[in-house]
């Protein structure tokens, strides 16, 4: 039986693999059809026809997690570390019968590569579906609260 | 004791035939240097008219360090200012953009000015009879920028009051705006979104040498572009169509053989553009019902020859890089002599089917955005170079790949895709620029 529990423990336990850099755990989350979205317009309805920072399907995530490895990735050389310090997820919709599990966490994300350091704060709504007796990813989505800002690199996930 | 300072001949110095000194990049009087003279010498973008529709609505932009605002006025007509009341100085718009509806009001004293710049009111006017303020310069209202031309809605500013026409500066480079635009079946651009931004910290030449640089993809890109690649093989099973994605990462792959063979065209004035016989945007898959939509707009010919026309990066000299065949604009804002703001720009063809917005705006995140993994790549590489070149060892730049040894400099020609030469030709462009109005100078200290 889904919980409000089992959804929060599955959120701080996506991000604690990111913190771990167990990537292919992370990847091991998301739903066939998953996607990681973080808009760049305030309150954006939609990642196609509207601009956003990132809205990669599983395919796209694999190619990042693969190339964090790669041989020639320079700009992971050193490599990148992160952190995420969640608040408590919020449990919007937590139904087993209907299978619609939405959460929504206020964050700040570290990310830190050599001497340099950035901090970033900002809400991960989630939307789970469940698949047999686990829990699969079909949406992320990271809103920044300052995502119009002009950043550097963000290398890893937030 | 300046080094450079108005010395046009030390800083014409620091480009050689096919060198370039470090201090170029990494001397920040250099940099000052070029907010005081390159940049109000040359026509810098501003914005585009379509973020100006109504009346009212402004934009504000910076043209190497000072702040301009452009508005649309009640006739329809555009005008660009200097961000700064005729008063005190303060800046009278501080969002990126905005409607100021019949007028623009100062936020400090209330000075308010007509959207043609004009000064309309100012409170208690009366306490200016008699004081001589009719024959000041802030009766006129804000300081206009005298040099603006709009161009198929693009819109060029030069500060100085002298300089190179408009025409005679971008003369036929404009064929790539050219090109963009007519790939909208109704011959027009829009922009509907916020530009990605993406902070890099080195100096903003070096994004625009990248641009026609050619024999770096498949290096430097080997990590995102070629992964991509190679997890596409791997992952494909029996798909029968390459996602949009594949599709646009996969070209940068190509091998030196194809970046030759695409060619550079150069033009005078440091303008040019890789991808002439073909280019990385060669061969995405068509969408349904454009080409349909072209020739009924253009006709059979002129619509497949718009189409054919597939330039890759086309560098308008100094600081903006135009992709018209995915309809993006980057604009390679100079912060600090280590320091660029890049802003990239997605038009949206106006008429066309959405899924060449959505293939623009995909390209834009993929390439452009500061959690691309292919800008990763190159940003790493710019911050290396920003680095490296405090080294002593080597002061100097080289770029001399397929010298001649007797190039004429401001010629139109078309060369091999894996020269130098672009690059060549933004430094003399550059060295030309930098010191058009310091001869005077040069002159008085002999
Ligand atoms: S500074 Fe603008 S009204 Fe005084
Ligand atoms: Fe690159």
């Amino acid at each position: 039986m889904i919980t409000e529990n089992t959804i929060a423990d599955f959120i701080y336990r996506e991000a604690e693999l990111l913190d771990t850099m167990q990537w292919q755990a992370w990847l091991d989350l998301f739903h066939p059809e998953g996607h990681y979205w973080m808009p760049l317009e305030w309150q954006q309805q939609d990642p196609v026809l509207q601009p956003s920072l990132m809205y990669e399907d599983l395919l796209l995530l694999k190619v990042r997690v693969e190339r964090l490895a790669g041989e020639r990735t320079f700009s992971q050389k050193p490599k990148s570390r992160c952190h995420h310090l969640l608040q408590a997820p919020r449990i919007v919709a937590c139904d087993a019968v209907a299978g619609v599990f939405k959460a929504r966490t206020s964050y700040i994300y570290t990310e830190t590569r050599g001497d340099m350091l950035e901090r970033y704060s900002g809400w991960a709504s989630h939307e789970i579906v469940q698949v047999g007796d686990t829990l699969k990813i079909k949406l992320k989505r990271v809103d920044l609260v300052n995502f119009d800002a002009p950043f550097g690199n963000i290398q890893l996930f937030m | 004791m300046t080094k450079y300072g108005s010395n046009a001949h030390a800083i014409a110095a620091l480009v050689r035939e096919a060198e370039v000194h470090r201090d170029v990049y990494v001397d920040p009087e250099i940099f000052e240097l070029e907010m005081e003279h390159l940049f109000p010498n040359s026509w810098v973008y501003v914005g585009h008219a379509s973020q100006l529709s109504k009346p009212g609505d402004f934009i504000t932009a910076n043209i190497g360090r000072q702040p301009v605002l452009a508005s649309r006025h009640t006739d329809g007509s555009i005008h660009v200012f200097y961000n700064r009341c005729p008063h005190k100085g303060v800046k009278i718009a501080s969002e990126p953009c905005g409607n100021t509806g019949k007028f623009f009001r100062c936020p400090y004293h209330a000075w308010s000015f007509k959207t043609d710049g004009s000064l309309l009111a100012i409170p208690l006017k009366k306490g200016y009879e008699g004081t001589g303020f009719g024959d000041t310069q802030a009766n006129e209202g804000l300081s206009k920028v005298k040099n603006v031309v709009i161009y198929r809605d693009f819109i060029f500013a030069r500060l100085n009051d002298n300089g190179v026409s408009f025409e005679d500066y971008f003369g036929e480079s404009l064929s790539t705006i050219d090109n963009m635009v007519d790939r909208s079946p109704e011959g027009k651009l829009a922009v509907m979104a916020t530009p990605i931004r993406y902070m890099h910290t080195c100096n903003w030449k070096m994004l625009v040498e990248n641009q026609t640089d050619t024999c770096h993809p498949m290096v430097a890109h080997e990590s995102s572009a070629g992964t991509a690649v190679k997890v596409w093989k791997r992952e494909q099973g029996d798909a029968t169509e390459t996602p949009m994605a594949v599709q646009l990462y996969g070209p940068f792959m190509s091998p030196y053989e194809f970046y030759e063979q695409s060619g550079i065209r150069i033009w005078p004035n440091g303008h040019g553009h890789t991808g002439v016989a073909n280019s990385i945007h060669s061969n995405y898959s068509d969408v349904p019902g454009y080409l349909d939509q072209m020739v009924a707009a253009y006709g059979e010919k002129r619509a497949h020859e718009i189409l054919g026309e597939v330039r890759h990066n086309t560098v308008y000299f100094p600081n903006i890089m135009v992709k018209g065949a995915v309809q993006i604009l980057r604009n390679f804002i100079p912060i600090a002599v280590d320091r660029t703001l890049v802003e990239s720009w997605v038009y949206r063809l106006v008429g066309a089917p959405d899924k060449l917005y959505e293939r623009a705006l995909m390209y834009n995140r993929f390439i452009n955005a500061p959690t691309s993994i292919v800008g990763h790549d190159d940003l790493e590489m710019y911050e290396r170079a920003q680095e490296g070149l405090k080294s002593n060892g080597n002061q100097w730049i080289n770029l001399r790949r397929l010298y001649d040894g007797n190039e004429e400099q401001d010629v139109t020609a078309v060369i091999n895709g894996t020269s130098e030469r672009q690059m060549r030709n933004q430094f003399h462009a550059w060295a030309k620029f930098m010191t058009m109005d310091m001869d005077k100078h040069v002159e008085a200290a002999e």
